[in-house]
């Protein structure tokens, strides 16, 4: 009994920091289906800020950095992607693809590849029992942080105008448009919450790693990638529920499975994408409007 | 009529006479250039075979470098040393520790493997369209990156894989350059390729014409798969040393730039992008070693080429979507009447 309440906390804070990655994901993907590869870099971005404000006091370092985060992420949207709207999703995400390279290169070539150290609240990492469970402290705070922002983030869909005109949005762009949504703003509120989430994110991952090397982001985000596919490209609720169901499958394979095939647990993951394509091409949870009339 | 036999060749013919030209002028060149060149055409290899199956089908496959690394790995297995085997790979089935196949078959059986491996993954992928397909292909080369990186009886894990007999010189690689390309036009000027380039246009409208689009987009991806299968090979002859690092997203995203850049939908598209890209690259290597300026050496910082060749693909996407060559093949020069053969409308403003 002991043993399952262990894995339940390890499943939903591995899955919660998924899922949250997987919603920035997928916000990006419902409003204008571009699967934005470039997150990661969005990641990144907040982690290195972090290091560049490490003097400061603790509260500005983490605004400043979520503010370095949420203007990337509209530079981005300005410069590469608002000209290309419309395009179909393969150009999209060859052109996040490149975002995303370059990017990490000219972050490599200002800062170096090499691996930097950083104390990010320290003492995050000091266990506590709770009931019997020795569990970190940064296990329950980052269950925390996934369900208060989830939970943000369902109020302002569900009820505020912006949220209800991205639903709007994510259903059918042109229709929305033609009711008066206004398009770069509906598309700019997006990517500014696809940085907020990738902050939080940040917080959560620098802390429990403790290191900063340009590429950090990448398996964080080829798995919440992974997480979006299984949900369904374009479902905010299926890119959480993937996200979750990735988190945990990774745990589980990671128990379940004999020691010498552990290694080989992604690939039984991204195994799992290809079935689950197969099976439901749109996803576990598809969005409504994606499939083209004919 | 021999000139209209020798027009619907023109733009394969030109493409061989170019890479000759470049082979021959590097030749005569110093050792090191030649080495560059050498690697110039095995990622020319990359490009038209990737080129095989997503030019002609409109997908954009992100896995074709996992047939790299399977080509690569057979090769080495098939014609390593066995006593390098046996310092290396103890672990390794006995069949393959005593082999030491010629390098031509070796090579043959590298494609053939990752030709095979692309039928199995094929045949179940071929049926997703647009974006689940890309995706798809992505998982493939992930899959094959975590278990060819972790199967370490067999590819030696995460650790190099030394002792490749180093053949891949320019004389072993110009042939297979030159095989690749005509394959490739050869193959989009068959009944098959035309009715792939036909679904490419329109999906819906190319089954309702009676074109089997899993069967024909299966066929191409196969062929694509033995062509990546023998840049592969030769990459790992060319190196001597095999990492699985090597081929995995740096390396696609490398191939895919290429023929993003040169446009992905023609031949002449793929062969220009693979060059024009390597000469920039090169360059940008020279400046990142140092250029004198007057008594002073200038270096740009390295990993200067990689930012570059982002932002270049970037841009190509923005302004030119079509890429260098938008769509076209070479024309027939000689006299009136010059068009382009391959069936190249293209229809909208955007890669697909």
């Amino acid at each position: 009994m002991n043993a399952f309440a262990q894995y339940a906390v390890d499943t939903v804070s591995v899955g919660g920091l998924y899922a949250l990655t997987a919603l920035g994901i997928g916000l990006i993907f419902g409003v204008m289906r571009l699967i934005n590869f470039a997150h990661g870099e969005l990641i990144t971005a907040v982690g290195y800020g972090l290091l560049l404000l490490s003097g400061a006091a603790l509260p500005v370092a983490m605004a400043g950095s979520l503010a370095i985060a949420v203007l990337l992420a509209l530079a981005m949207e300005r410069v590469a992607f608002r000209p290309l709207r419309g395009a179909d999703p393969e150009t999209l995400l060859i052109a996040s693809f490149a975002v995303s390279f370059f990017l990490q290169k000219t972050l490599a070539l200002t800062v170096g590849a090499r691996a930097k150290g950083i104390d990010f609240l320290p003492r995050l990492g000091e266990p506590i029992t709770i009931l019997g469970l020795r569990l970190q402290t940064l296990q329950l705070v980052t269950i925390l942080t996934s369900a208060v922002l989830l939970a943000a983030l369902s109020w302002f869909l569900a009820r505020t105008r912006w949220g209800l005109e991205m639903r709007a949005a994510a259903e059918n762009f042109q229709m929305a448009r033609l009711l008066g949504v206004r398009a770069n703003r509906v598309i700019a509120v997006a990517f500014a919450l696809s940085g907020v989430l990738a902050a939080a994110v940040a917080f959560l991952f620098v802390a429990q790693s403790g290191t900063l090397t340009p590429r950090m982001s990448l398996e964080l985000v080829v798995i919440a990638f992974v997480g979006t596919a299984i949900g369904g490209l374009g479902s905010l609720v299926g890119a959480a529920v993937g996200g979750f169901l990735v988190g945990a499958a990774s745990v589980i394979l990671q128990t379940v499975l004999p020691p010498d095939l552990r290694a080989f647990r992604e690939a039984f993951a991204f195994a799992l994408v290809i079935l689950v394509l197969l099976v439901r091409p749109q996803g576990l949870f598809p969005a409504r409007g994606l499939k083209e009339r004919v | 009529m021999r000139t209209a036999a020798l027009r619907r060749l023109w733009p394969l013919a030109a493409l061989l006479l170019l890479i000759l030209a470049i082979a021959l002028a590097a030749s005569l060149a110093p050792v090191v250039i030649q080495r560059r060149v050498v690697e110039v055409f095995i990622l020319l290899i990359a490009v038209v075979a990737l080129y095989v199956f997503a030019g002609n089908s409109g997908v954009l496959s992100f896995g074709n470098v996992s047939f790299m690394a399977v080509g690569a790995y057979v090769s080495a297995l098939l014609t390593m040393k066995p006593t390098a085997k046996a310092v290396f790979l103890p672990g390794l089935p006995t069949f393959l520790k005593a082999a030491e196949w010629p390098t031509v078959a070796a090579a043959l059986a590298g494609g053939a493997v990752a030709a095979a491996f692309g039928l199995v993954v094929g045949v179940p992928l071929m049926r997703l369209s647009g974006i689940a397909a890309s995706i798809a292909t992505f998982a493939v080369l992930s899959i094959t990156y975590v278990v060819l990186g972790n199967w370490t009886s067999v590819t030696g894990g995460q650790n190099s894989l030394f002792g490749l007999p180093i053949y891949a010189d320019l004389w072993a690689v110009l042939p297979w350059a030159l095989v690749t390309v005509a394959a490739a036009f050869l193959y989009q000027e068959t009944r098959s390729g035309l009715m792939l380039r036909a679904s490419r246009e329109d999906e819906i409208a190319a089954e309702a014409s009676g074109i089997d689009v899993h069967r024909q987009r299966l066929y191409a991806f196969v062929l694509s798969a033995f062509f990546s299968g023998i840049a592969g090979v030769l990459y790992g002859h060319f190196l001597g040393v095999l990492r699985v690092e090597s081929f995995y997203l740096d390396m696609t995203f490398l191939v895919v730039a290429m023929l993003v850049i040169g446009g992905m939908r023609s031949l002449l598209g793929a062969v220009l992008g693979a060059l024009v890209l390597s000469l920039i690259t090169e360059l940008l290597r020279q400046l990142e070693s140092g250029v004198a300026l007057g008594g002073i050496t200038v270096a740009a910082p390295a990993g200067l080429g990689d930012a570059v060749l982002a932002l270049a693909m970037l841009l190509i996407i923005l302004f030119r979507p079509q890429g260098i060559a938008a769509g076209r093949e070479l024309a027939w020069p000689f006299g009136r009447g010059a068009r382009p053969i391959a069936s190249d409308k293209a229809s909208g403003g955007e890669i697909r």
